[in-house]
């Protein structure tokens, strides 16, 4: 059996000693081999620092700060553990949320002599923004505070107020000496008041996989793999739950369902495959599917759109342009997006948002984004794989920035998709209202914003009290189509199912929308008679029921519909794929 | 795990750059990457060539253990030998390691992916290796020249890496970042790869310096009075025969390895000569664009 894995970073201010712990950390677990030691010791002025164990380049050693992010390894017989040792300095906070962003879990150093520094609270909240629950505060440099217990009981509360503000976070408190060795591998004798274990001992028996992993399948397509043999699969890495032979799977952007045929892999077929697993699909159905697309659990699709509500942390030295045309990368798609508003930033002091004008480097802040493709995404806080991206500058090639997605944006009016008015007239029983749900989740998943207004639905309420003269019907058809303009003007599509059997309200409604779709849903009076889902046809004819369209009453079919969908002939799936074809050249 | 992140750096690379390539030296992580390779896009064939840059000075069970593996898994590899530098009388002994592993393989490496237009080159290179490999990118830009700026490297959050780069330019991709030496032989191990037989202890033609073992081939200048000694050991990392020290050693199969990697106390490119010249003589090797 392997031994488990544990992610974690450093954190803290500049000279609080992170390398020398983690030095260390490695040293004393016996993790560093005995010619690096010597190596570090020659380089060392004297005596052995311990940080240079880890700070690999030239101008660390010279400057005596770590610049960048360094990979440890080491393992003891209980845990593997990957660290990311990153900078404190102020200029290199984008080196540090480098390392947060894979992390399960930080190390806080604190110095017991300086106790919570701003970069202290910087540090806590980018962890805690990138993801991390659970923190380590180790009060680091005791020997220069006596080993005295209320040096540490009073950063434990200057710290604990800190981490307060951060929301589920979890932090346990170390009084720890890197340069001597206490409570970091071994626990010590110096500080008999303390009764919790090692630094070591925490982190070898800290529950890992701290952070959520949504239970629904994800699965980002990175490429298409074609054999000789006719083969074709789709590969990546999936992001979350899992997936089995035969389960159905939803693909976005197109939001078509197919069954899986197989999970392809080198060792022979796979029955079940989960997160993090790489994987090859092979599908029922022969679907275009390409770089950039998304498997998906149909039953808890990921939110589709191109308007995004998300938090930013900026790493360029070039401050962020609105309007300006970046790339983003959302896992393995690649769009061009803009960001379209600075909705507030942090104020780093204070750890409160304030309305400000531009994001420099190393700040963070609530942006509205928009893409010109729709991406399909969960919340951060629920899936870190589909709730982050990176921004791309596409002329410099730089990374500008590393983005959490926070919700769904509000987009405005005019900037996203020109409004729309579907509207499905026909017989009741035709097919109207499964068509209008069917064609709304496709919209949906390929990231448009729609509505759907069912007749039926909407006599609950807007429409209360209206009976079914012909008086009445009108009036029904109008207010619908009021509500429907409303959405249309507000670049919403509004998907009506009314039966609405009288021509002269329906071109009255279209004349006043404009953007206006006419489906006519047709199936012959005997088929839907047969369906009579709600019974009313059996009701109408016995009599129960007067002034039934179609029965005793008349319905007018459409003269020039933009589109007819025989119901009886054709299968739902036939009739969803008309409609969006018919709809697609006036999305774009 | 950690297969798991470097099947998906991989087809990251095959899916987002022209013309990449998989620098194949024959050694054990060059081993693992290619059965990764073969993993990530199985049923097809990896989608990029193997490029091996034979200094001339390596093994010949290197490049046997490369022509077999060539045959049998019926590679696209491309052999690049620094023929211009070889003739110009380029050798480890009298230029000195530095100067050598500059022309040989920096150099050479350079040339050919020029040559082939790659615009990516895939590498079997571990952060554990060495300090300034521990700061290393998984997707690590060179410029025009091959140089690598560690000041200025690309952030690189989560597992989204930022491919882009400018004609001329490239990218070196290191899907192994995250292994430990341990790591490589426990998979080597597990997936039954085969690797280099010079990995495996045997008695080998030696002379042995102090606790330096430098292998015989090749005929290394000798101080005087010494004479080639046959001593049981193994190669931990491979290189060219002179720059390649020799551990004493009698695992003679993968699991006596990862036994043996349990209760070692030195660092596995420790005998490498290469890597000694001063503090940090890898960083600047690597600013000029060695591996």
């Amino acid at each position: 059996m392997e031994p488990e894995l544990l992610r974690f970073t450093t954190a803290g201010s500049i000279d609080g000693g992170k390398s020398t712990l983690i030095g260390r950390l490695l040293h004393d677990s016996g993790a560093v081999p005995e010619d690096q030691l010597e190596s570090a010791r020659k380089a060392s002025r004297g005596g052995l620092d311990l940080a240079f164990l880890t700070d690999g380049l030239g101008a660390e050693r010279e400057q005596g700060l770590t610049i960048d992010v360094a990979y440890r390894y080491f393992s003891t017989p209980r845990r593997k553990f990957i660290i990311a040792d990153a900078p404190g300095h102020e200029q290199y906070m984008r080196n540090m949320a480098t390392g947060a962003s894979t992390a399960e879990l930080a190390v806080m150093v604190l110095d017991a002599r300086e106790g919570v520094r701003p970069q202290t609270r910087r540090h806590a909240h980018i962890a805690w923004l990138f993801g991390i629950r659970r923190m380590v505060a180790a009060v680091n440099k005791m020997d220069l505070a006596g080993y005295r217990r209320e040096v540490f009981d009073e950063i434990r509360r200057e710290f604990g107020r800190v981490a307060e503000k951060l929301e589920g976070m979890e932090v346990h408190f170390i009084p720890v000496s890197a340069l001597e060795g206490d409570n970091i591998v071994r626990r010590s004798e110096r500080m008999p008041w303390f009764e919790g274990g090692s630094l070591l001992e925490y982190l070898e028996t800290v529950p890992a996989g701290g952070f959520a992993r949504m239970p629904a399948l994800r699965l980002p397509v990175q490429c298409v793999i074609r054999a000789s043999d006719g083969f074709q699969g789709y590969a990546g890495q999936i992001a979350s739950g899992s997936v089995r032979p035969g389960e159905e799977v939803m693909v976005l952007p197109s939001g078509q369902a197919t069954r899986v045929r197989s999970i392809c892999a080198y060792d022979g077929g796979l029955e079940r495959a989960f997160a993090p697993m790489p994987v090859t699909l092979c599908l029922q159905d022969p679907i275009d599917i390409g770089r950039g697309d998304m498997l998906a659990d149909p039953a808890r699709p990921p939110l589709a759109a191109r308007q995004w509500r998300a938090t930013l942390l900026w790493m360029s030295e070039t401050p962020l342009a609105l309007h300006h045309p970046y790339l983003l990368k959302h896992t393995s798609r690649l769009v061009c997006a803009g960001v379209t508003r600075l909705v507030s930033k942090l104020d780093i002091q204070t750890l409160e948002q304030r309305e400000d004008a531009g994001l420099r480097l190393n700040e963070t802040g609530t942006v509205e984004i928009e893409t010109h493709r729709p991406l399909f995404c969960d919340l951060y806080g629920q899936n870190r794989a589909t709730g982050s991206f990176i921004l791309i500058d596409p002329v410099s090639n730089q990374t500008l920035a590393a983005g959490m997605i926070a919700g769904v944006g509000e987009g405005r009016g005019g900037a996203g998709q020109p409004g729309l008015t579907v509207w499905f007239t026909g017989l009741s029983a035709a097919g109207k209202t499964t068509l209008n749900h069917a064609v709304r989740e496709r919209l949906w998943a390929m990231g448009h914003k729609v509505e759907s207004l069912d007749a039926d639905a909407v006599r609950q309420h807007l429409c209360r009290g209206l009976g079914f003269s012909k008086q009445d019907r009108d009036e029904n058809i109008r207010r619908i189509g009021f509500a429907a303009e409303l959405l249309t003007k507000k670049g919403v599509i509004a998907l009506v199912s009314a039966i609405s059997p009288y021509r002269a309200v329906r071109d009255e409604v279209r004349a006043n929308i404009g953007d206006f779709v006419e489906v006519y849903v047709n199936a012959p009076l005997e088929a839907c008679e047969q369906r009579d889902v709600k019974g009313l046809y059996k009701k109408a004819r016995a009599g129960q029921l007067s002034g039934f369209t179609g029965i005793d009453d008349p319905y007018e079919p459409p003269l020039n519909p933009e589109l007819e969908c025989r119901t009886d002939r054709e299968t739902v799936a036939e009739s969803v794929e008309k409609v969006l074809r018919c709809l697609e050249p006036r999305l774009r | 795990m950690l297969e798991a992140e470097s099947i998906h750096i991989l087809r990251e690379v095959a899916a987002e750059f022209a013309r990449p390539v998989i620098l194949y030296s024959a050694g054990k992580d060059s081993s693992v990457l290619l059965r990764l390779a073969q993993k990530a896009f199985y049923p097809a064939k990896p989608p990029f060539p193997l490029l091996h840059v034979d200094t001339t000075y390596q093994f010949p069970e290197t490049a046997g253990f490369r022509d077999r593996t060539r045959a049998e898994l019926e590679l696209d590899l491309i052999v690049h030998i620094p023929r211009e530098a070889r003739e110009e009388g380029v050798d480890p002994f009298r230029l000195g390691t530095q100067k050598c592993c500059a022309l040989l393989k920096t150099k050479a490496l350079l040339d050919a992916l020029s040559q082939g237009g790659f615009d990516a080159a895939v590498g079997g290179g571990r952060r554990e290796e060495e300090k300034s490999r521990a700061k290393e990118r998984v997707y690590s830009l060179r410029d025009l020249k091959g140089r690598w700026d560690p000041r200025n490297q690309r952030p690189e959050p989560w597992n989204l890496f930022n491919g882009r780069i400018e004609k001329g330019e490239s990218i070196r991709v290191f899907p192994l970042s995250n292994w430990t030496e341990l790591d490589v032989w426990q998979y080597v191990h597990q997936e039954n790869i085969a690797v280099a037989p010079l990995y495996f202890a045997k008695e080998r033609e030696m002379l042995v310096r102090g606790d330096l073992l430098i292998p015989a081939e090749h005929s290394p200048p000798l101080v005087p009075g010494e004479k080639p000694r046959k001593v049981m050991c193994r190669m931990r990392s491979l290189g060219c025969t002179y720059c390649t020290g020799a551990i004493r050693s009698t695992a003679s199969t993968a699991p006596e390895i990862i036994e043996e990697l349990r209760s070692l106390r030195r660092s596995e490119r420790e005998n490498r000569v290469s890597d000694h010249g001063q503090e940090g003589s890898m960083e600047l090797r690597k600013r000029e664009g060695y591996f």
